[in-house]
């Protein structure tokens, strides 16, 4: 273990508490920067989808892993995400505008839509929100002249200048960049006054206003930097997949991002980028293992969502801190090597569990 | 015109007149308590304040200002802190965050610049964390200060709660029950601190107290309560030996025997 000592009020607000620190997500930077070059399309489309789905659930984190407002209709926000990113590139619009724009609609509708549901709390907000994303999707099928209804919308690989992103390695160096920059943003939002009211308005509403934190100001904030950064995931999802329709952004795709969050870690900007490892993760895992499994097994239909909802049981119960509390644990052990005790944190687990309850 | 001034106020739950035409005004700079029997109505005037129920008659003034209609936070931002009678921290928050959250009605920033930590920000939160420090200073909290809330004594949470109050820099500090549940030692250092509060940062306390030798030692005036009405008010001393007073403790002795 080390101990810091205080000498600059400055070494607090850093982004790396410790030079260390700085140096292992450098070479981890490093390497998602050269090591596709060495992969085949299949694993670059695996390592870009990791990408565009950890964007979008860093956008569910900010509002229900930080906020504690849990929205179940997000795939309402990577929708229009993902449309406006359509339409724009389709009018030949450039792609500097395209993912901007996806992300600022995204947000205006996250602060219109924000403004009255946020009036709602726990369950009553969930509904509301499910109810949001039934009707994004109905405008989506029927406003057809901008969106072409049910026969949906095929896009060209969009370009900046004379550079375009037509090959799987270079839309994955566009959502990696995306990516990193919006960690940076959520980073230095969630150590400035607006990241801390919201986690404040998380733990305790009474206690948040008696410090002259506005609630609806501050969870409209949440809701709105939520589906900006979800609505540039969804223009990014345009571009790699090339296609879209109404279908593409159900119900199940809400519940998808909420898997994310919860498997990898409520509360954590870890926990969203391993959520969505694991969710582009497993079911190619499923495939690639498929042949090895007993053919009684093999045969089953819908065996992902069936192991993918065990998994979010399984986590429920035994991490609820997540992937990412599994990861601490882990590399504390390693930390603190011959002095480890079994039970450091079992009062944090304890404490969970009461909560839920 | 006073500092703090409570005019009629009257406020009923169901049946339950919880409050019923209360006086009170406060000076700028004094200790005021409130003192009175389980159920007096004492915490449901702190809650008024803050906005979290809605008078049913009269207003509160603060620097010749009605507070009685605005929203929560605005309490909080012209100037009032508060503690609460059961603690309410950001409990899995550390102890300098709950402090930094004591920072939020200073904050000049906005999001865009937030969201690029810009040197502004930065500048900010460096002072936020220097207010930060002093306060752990002045309530010998280093112990503490990087510790989650929930794993430290009911004390010692107690302190950081006032210590939260302290980072809004108000005018007007309300104090639950500051002293319910502390040890001897704490109640000592409480009344020492509280003193400090007065005389060094000049903002003017509102209190509700049971322990009446640690009114004695600090507080200017008293009010007390008994079932939403007042008994009466006024020296800290007239108050403690007024017969109705006494009677509506009845039973209730051990309050006065109490250390
Ligand atoms: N939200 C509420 N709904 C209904 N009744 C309430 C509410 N808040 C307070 N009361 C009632 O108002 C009365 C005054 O309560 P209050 O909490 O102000 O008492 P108190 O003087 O602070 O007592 P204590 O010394 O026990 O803290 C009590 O009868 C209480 O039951
Ligand atoms: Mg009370």
């Amino acid at each position: 273990m080390r101990f810091v000592m205080k000498k600059k009020y400055y070494e607090d607000i850093r982004l790396f508490k410790y030079r260390s620190t700085f140096f292992w997500y450098l070479a981890l930077v490093t390497g998602c920067l050269t090591i596709p070059i060495a992969l085949d399309d299949y694993f670059i489309s695996i390592l870009t989808f990791i990408c565009i789905y950890a964007v979008g659930a860093l956008g569910l984190m900010l509002l229900a892993g930080f906020t504690g407002q849990v929205s179940m209709g997000h795939a309402a926000f990577f929708a229009i995400g993902s449309y406006t990113a359509a339409i724009i590139t389709t009018k030949g619009g450039p792609l500097l505008l395209a993912i901007p724009a996806a992300g600022i609609l995204a947000g205006l509708m996250g602060i219109i839509i924000g403004l009255p549901v946020l009036r709602l709390s726990g369950l009553y907000l969930s509904i509301a929100t499910i109810a949001l994303a039934f009707i994004v999707e109905e405008i989506l099928v029927r406003w057809e002249s901008l969106t072409r209804g049910n026969l949906g919308i095929y896009v060209e690989s969009p370009s900046i200048g004379p550079l375009e992103f037509s090959s799987g390695i270079s839309l994955y160096y566009l959502s990696f960049v995306v990516l990193i920059i919006v960690i940076l943003l959520a980073k230095n939002i969630l150590r400035s006054p607006t990241g801390r009211a919201m986690i404040a308005i998380r733990d305790s509403e009474v206690a948040a206003q008696a410090m002259g934190i506005s609630l609806p100001k501050f969870k409209t904030t949440a809701f709105a930097i939520s589906a900006f950064f979800t609505g540039i995931a969804g223009a990014l999802y345009t571009y790699k997949i090339s296609f879209i329709n109404p279908e593409s952004f159900t119900l199940l795709l809400s519940i998808e991002f909420l898997a994310m969050i919860i498997i990898g870690g409520l509360g954590s900007v870890h926990g969203a980028i391993f959520g969505a490892i694991f969710f582009v993760v497993l079911p190619n895992a499923i495939i690639l293992t498929k042949d090895y499994l007993p053919k009684f097994v093999r045969d089953q239909t819908g065996l992902e969502a069936a192991l993918f909802g065990l998994m979010i049981i399984l986590f429920i119960l035994f991490e609820p801190m997540g992937l990412y509390g599994r990861w601490l644990k882990i590399k504390y052990y390693f930390e603190t090597f011959p002095l480890y005790k079994k039970d450091t944190f079992k009062r944090e687990k304890s404490y969970q569990k009461v909560e839920r309850q | 015109m006073s500092f703090f001034e409570a005019k009629n106020i009257s406020i009923r739950f169901g049946g339950i007149r919880a409050l019923e035409l209360v006086n009170f005004d406060v000076k700028k700079g004094e200790v005021f308590s409130i003192i009175g029997p389980n159920g007096a109505g004492k915490t449901t005037i702190f809650n008024c304040i803050n906005r979290y129920y809605d008078l049913d008659e009269g207003a509160f003034i603060f620097n010749e200002k009605d507070i009685s209609r605005v929203r929560p936070h605005v309490v909080a931002n012209l100037g009032i802190a508060r503690t609460f009678q059961n603690i309410e921290l950001f409990r899995r928050m550390t102890v300098v965050d709950n402090l930094l959250l004591g920072r939020h009605r200073r904050r000049r920033s906005n999001l865009f610049a937030e969201a690029l930590f810009t040197g502004f920000v930065r500048k900010q939160e460096i002072e936020n964390r220097e207010k930060a420090e002093d306060i752990i200073d002045f309530l010998d909290l280093q112990a503490y200060r990087d510790q989650i809330i929930e794993n430290l004594p009911y004390g010692v949470q107690k302190t950081v709660e006032i210590g939260r109050a302290l980072a809004m820099e108000p005018e007007l500090l309300l104090l639950d029950e500051p002293s319910s549940g502390m040890t001897l030692e704490e109640t000592e250092e409480l009344s020492f601190w509280i003193t400090d509060i007065k005389e060094e940062l000049g903002i003017t306390i509102l209190m509700v107290e049971h322990n009446m030798k640690f009114i004695k030692e600090i507080s200017d005036r008293t009010m007390a309560m008994s079932f939403g009405e007042v008994i009466t008010q006024g020296t800290t001393a007239e108050v403690l030996e007024h017969p109705e007073v006494l009677k509506a403790y009845l039973g209730e002795e051990d309050a006065f025997t109490e250390n």
